[in-house]
């Protein structure tokens, strides 16, 4: 029995609410960390590519692969035929073949797939198909669909509280106006991936780039019409993810896992950069159509809009991406009386679809846009038309949102004035006011705006998660849990979790691949919930194997359980003190179980979609940002001088991750907003497939000022994790600041009269289109 | 026809004979020599993720075709330690929390190495970050690739004089 108490840290290397370092750091910058295709092949392995179709909207008339069948290298053509389930429809409506071999429904949809010895064979003879078409006609845009009759991917959604007719014809003032949201190409550096393994039997093991292995894991089997417990899918780590990797990776899975069945061999995809941008869906775009009834403090009355959505040909994920556009039109404000409802329009263009924020974005660049126009209606600072607007502390009379939940965590208020005093915004704007009417050709703007963000995935049952904790003989512990890692630093945090429950130091976790053979039925990675949801549920399991621990140390020393202790690296049992591997041997020869399967599913939380009643969100998260602009009139062509920004993070499991995660996401989503531009041509033909015509913001384009905080004296309310909050979504939503700040510089060449009313992203074009715009007004 | 190169790879000699005058430095690195640290991202020359250095300048090895190399020395991310001995610019891309996801990092070092050595830059934030342009990092973890690139910057200078001294 060691009683040298002295020898042992008194706190763990790597608790929580600490900065940790991500778990592969090392291995990232020795280029040491495998992803997919840096994966020893194994041996025979082929190579597939698809083959895809030039036609926005056309029936097929005639495919002719001889000459791809006998391209050098090549082993097997596939078409829809290999496929007797040519289904991988997301939303479970049977609209998104593996491959068409009939109907095209948008420019790049692939027809046929290409195996061969080696992925250069395979990208070239796909190049030599004949394909011909009946032409039909398409429909690209959200007007063109709202013109030809507005088809529908799913159903839509209103939400409803109050009377906005009579509050809008009541209103002392009104506005009406229209604003088009533009969407966003994901971009992961590591594009779509899959290898496939045929195992014996009927099984196949899949080692794909994902952020939704169950999901990947049920369409394989779909596809393959084999059972479940057939398919193992494994993912260590994604290059990126944001969305794309949530329901995207399922056609290259199936297609990998279909080949691999029928020529025996392991094969696996990689889609070329320009094939995986003209393949893969997007950031849903939106048109806004609004109404607004305010007073002259600025204080809304009423709002109706409406929220139409480029779907692109499939359902995907747009009935809760339009859904989540509309939980966010409040964003931080209080409507009265409110009707808004989503449009989820079907077009002739790729399946948009998950993408950081899942519609929430652009659910709140509308409630920007309503308190910009409100505040140049009345000539007002707009942060006072926000303030106005903000939702009212617990107890009041203004929490209610449009969906009938309350608003009960709110530190809005707070947080905006505290950055407003931080940042001198007040000062700052008046001194921008004074530059910009002696400036002739830069002019400054700036803006505060905030966020509020909903937690929680609105579909209730994917709120529930599963993790597998064992602890081996020599006090080393095993990690695994249902959610993946994409760079968010999740598997790091959740390890902290584990850690921290039995006071061991972080090196002693093994973090090991996510893979569906270890947690089940698992939900995406995605809606800010991974460590909300796989932290709690890596606790469970861990309080579990405690529990034993403390019930056998209890009976072998004969001290009540309240006289057993984990502290950093060691276990008090009573007087005596026990390193902590010596004291699992232990429990293991007393053939004490120390193994367990945690579980967590979110308390609270429910959701009617048909009364559009509920409580969706577990909580909120909040954030605010300040941004100022220089714009040169002249040319439309901007830099960001400075922003800052505070966030909300509750009680952060790890400051120096979530920072990053803050910082990423406001560069992210300022890209977003401001230069990126997804352009497809009149024949429907995506022309913005590359960096070179895609502008992804660069290390150059970081405001030249950027100072991030994350607000250290929030806490969860609720029983979270170590009462932290999600982090992931919420700050691309901070970045609005920056086109209000941009706004503002082109409104001064009005004087102010005027909102700018300026589309996403706010492009140099489009910055110059609004100066000459509001110059001959 | 074949053709036969001869290069220096993280300071080892390699013989290579290509099948094919079109394999570019980054498949050869990834499929022939299984050095895939350094990473494909769009594979014509646009995001950076395949910086390595040639002959000590950065460039994009999806667009090097690896005939045109007889002879040339390159340096890969594996090549950059020395032993267990992180390269300053590593070491600072840890320190600093330079990624988030990691897959462009190998190309982010290199070309920060190449930037470091190039001498333009120097500590100005904004050189910095006008020359590592080049290298897109979607996570958008810039502030701590440009803050790890001028704090190596400043390590390297001081080693270089002490060693001087």
């Amino acid at each position: 029995m060691n009683k040298m108490d002295t020898s042992f840290p008194t706190v763990i290397n790597g608790p929580l609410h600490a900065d940790r370092r991500h778990d592969s750091a090392h291995k990232h910058v020795a280029g040491s960390a495998d992803y997919i295709d840096d994966m020893p092949e194994p041996s025979g392995m082929l190579h597939a590519a698809i083959g895809m179709t030039d036609r926005a909207h056309a029936i097929i008339t005639s495919m002719d692969l001889s000459a791809v069948e006998s391209a050098p290298g090549v082993v097997a053509v596939l078409t829809a035929k290999d496929f007797p389930v040519n289904d991988v429809s997301s939303a479970h409506k049977h609209d998104e073949p593996v491959l068409t071999d009939k109907l095209v429904e948008f420019h790049g949809q692939p027809a046929f797939v290409v195996i061969a010895e080696t992925r250069a064979a395979a990208r070239q003879a796909a190049r030599r198909a004949r394909i011909e078409y009946e032409d039909l006609p398409a429909i690209l845009s959200v007007a063109e669909a709202k013109a030809a009759g507005g088809k529908f991917v799913t159903e839509p959604l209103t939400l409803k509280r109050g009377d906005a007719d009579t509050a809008l014809a009541q209103a002392p003032k009104r506005i009406k106006g229209q604003m088009e949201v533009g969407g966003q190409e994901h971009f992961y550096l590591e594009g779509h991936i899959s290898i496939a393994i045929p195992g014996e039997d009927d099984e196949m093991t899949i080692w794909a780039s994902t952020q939704h292995p169950s999901e990947i894991q049920h369409m394989v089997a779909h596809v393959l019409e084999v059972p479940s417990n057939a398919v193992t899918v494994f993912v260590r780590r994604m290059g990126g993810g944001f969305g794309g990797k949530e329901t995207q990776g399922n056609q290259f899975a199936a297609i990998a896992a279909v080949a691999a069945r029928k020529l025996k061999r392991a094969i696996k995809i990689r889609l070329d950069r320009d094939e995986d941008m003209t393949a893969t869906g997007k950031r849903h775009d939106f048109v806004i159509d609004y109404d607004l009834g305010f007073d002259e403090d600025g204080r809304i009355h009423g709002v109706k809009a409406e929220f139409a959505a480029r779907c692109g040909f499939s359902a995907d994920l747009s009935g809760p991406v339009t859904d989540r556009a509309l939980f966010h039109v409040d964003n931080a404000y209080f409507y009265p009386h409110v009707e808004v409802k989503s449009l989820p329009l079907k077009t002739n263009t790729v399946s948009n679809t998950a993408f950081r924020g899942f519609g929430g974005p652009q659910g709140c660049v509308g409630a920007e846009r309503f308190m910009e126009e409100i505040a140049y209606a009345l000539g007002k600072d707009p942060l006072d038309v926000r303030m106005a607007n903000f939702y009212g502390e617990p107890g009041s009379d203004r929490v209610l949102t449009p969906y009938h939940q309350t608003v009960e965590d709110n530190i809005m208020p707070r947080l905006v004035a505290e950055l407003a005093e931080k940042t001198d915004y007040r000062k700052r704007r008046e001194e921008i006011i004074a530059f910009n009417k002696s400036s002739r050709v830069i002019r400054k703007g700036i803006a505060l705006t905030p966020v509020k963000f909903g937690i929680s995935f609105t579909m209730t049952a994917f709120n529930q998660a599963g993790a597998l904790v064992h602890v081996y003989q020599d006090g080393s512990i095993h990690l695994n849990h249902g959610g993946t890692e994409m760079g968010q630093g999740l598997y790091t945090k959740v390890a902290q979790v584990i850690a921290d429950c039995f006071q061991v130091d972080l090196d002693r976790v093994k973090i090991t691949a996510t893979t569906t053979g270890k947690v089940p039925n698992t939900s995406a990675t995605a809606a800010s919930s991974g460590t909300d949801l796989n932290g709690m549920a890596a606790y469970d399991a861990a309080r579990q194997i405690k529990e034993r621990l403390v019930a056998f140390a209890a009976d072998k020393w004969k001290v009540p359980e309240a006289d057993v202790e984990f502290l950093p690296n060691r276990v008090r049992v009573g007087t005596d003190i026990i390193p902590f591997p010596d004291f699992i041997n232990q429990a293991y020869f007393a053939r004490i179980q120390l193994s367990a399967a945690g579980f967590y599913k979110t308390p609270e939380i429910h959701w009617n979609r048909a009364t559009g009643q509920g409580r969706p969100f577990y909580y909120f998260s909040y954030g605010a940002s300040v941004s100022e602009v220089s714009v040169d009139t002249l040319t439309g062509e901007y830099i960001v001088n400075r922003a800052d920004v505070l966030h909300d993070v509750g009680h952060s499991l790890n400051p120096a991750i979530d920072k990053g995660q803050v910082e990423g996401g406001f560069i992210q989503g300022m890209g977003w907003l401001t230069t990126e531009e997804l352009w497809w041509d009149g024949k429907g033909r995506l022309r913005t497939h590359a960096p070179s015509t895609y502008k992804i913001p660069l290390a150059s384009d970081k405001p030249e000022i950027f100072n991030v905080e994350l607000a250290e004296w929030s806490v969860n309310k609720l029983p979270t994790i170590g009462r932290s909050k999600a982090v992931g979504e919420p700050p691309l939503v901070l970045p609005i600041s920056v086109v209000e700040a941009i706004s503002m510089a082109v409104a001064s060449v009005a004087d102010y009269r005027q909102c700018p009313r300026i589309d996403t992203p706010t492009t140099p074009e489009r910055v110059l289109m609004a100066i000459e715009r509001l110059k001959t007004a | 026809m074949s053709y036969s190169i001869s290069l220096t790879v993280n300071g080892d000699q390699r013989r290579v004979e290509l099948d094919d005058p079109r394999v570019t430095l980054l498949d050869l690195l990834r499929e022939r020599l299984d050095l895939t640290g350094t990473k494909k991202g769009c594979d014509r020359g646009q995001c950076g993720a395949c910086t390595v250095l040639v002959d000590g300048r950065r460039v994009n090895s999806c667009l090097s075709l690896a005939v045109t190399l007889d002879g040339a020395d390159i340096t890969t991310i594996e090549g950059l330690a020395d032993g267990d001995t992180l390269h300053p610019v590593q070491a600072a891309f840890i320190e600093h929390d330079g990624f988030q996801c990691g897959y462009c990092t190998p190309g982010q070092i290199m070309s920060a190495v190449g930037l470091i050595s190039e001498g333009h830059a120097g500590e100005d934030p904004e050189r910095v970050r006008e020359g590592m342009s080049g290298n897109l990092c979607r996570c958008a973890a810039y502030h701590g690739i440009t803050e790890a690139v001028i704090d190596a910057t400043r390590r390297m200078a001081e080693t270089s004089e002490r060693k001087s001294a």
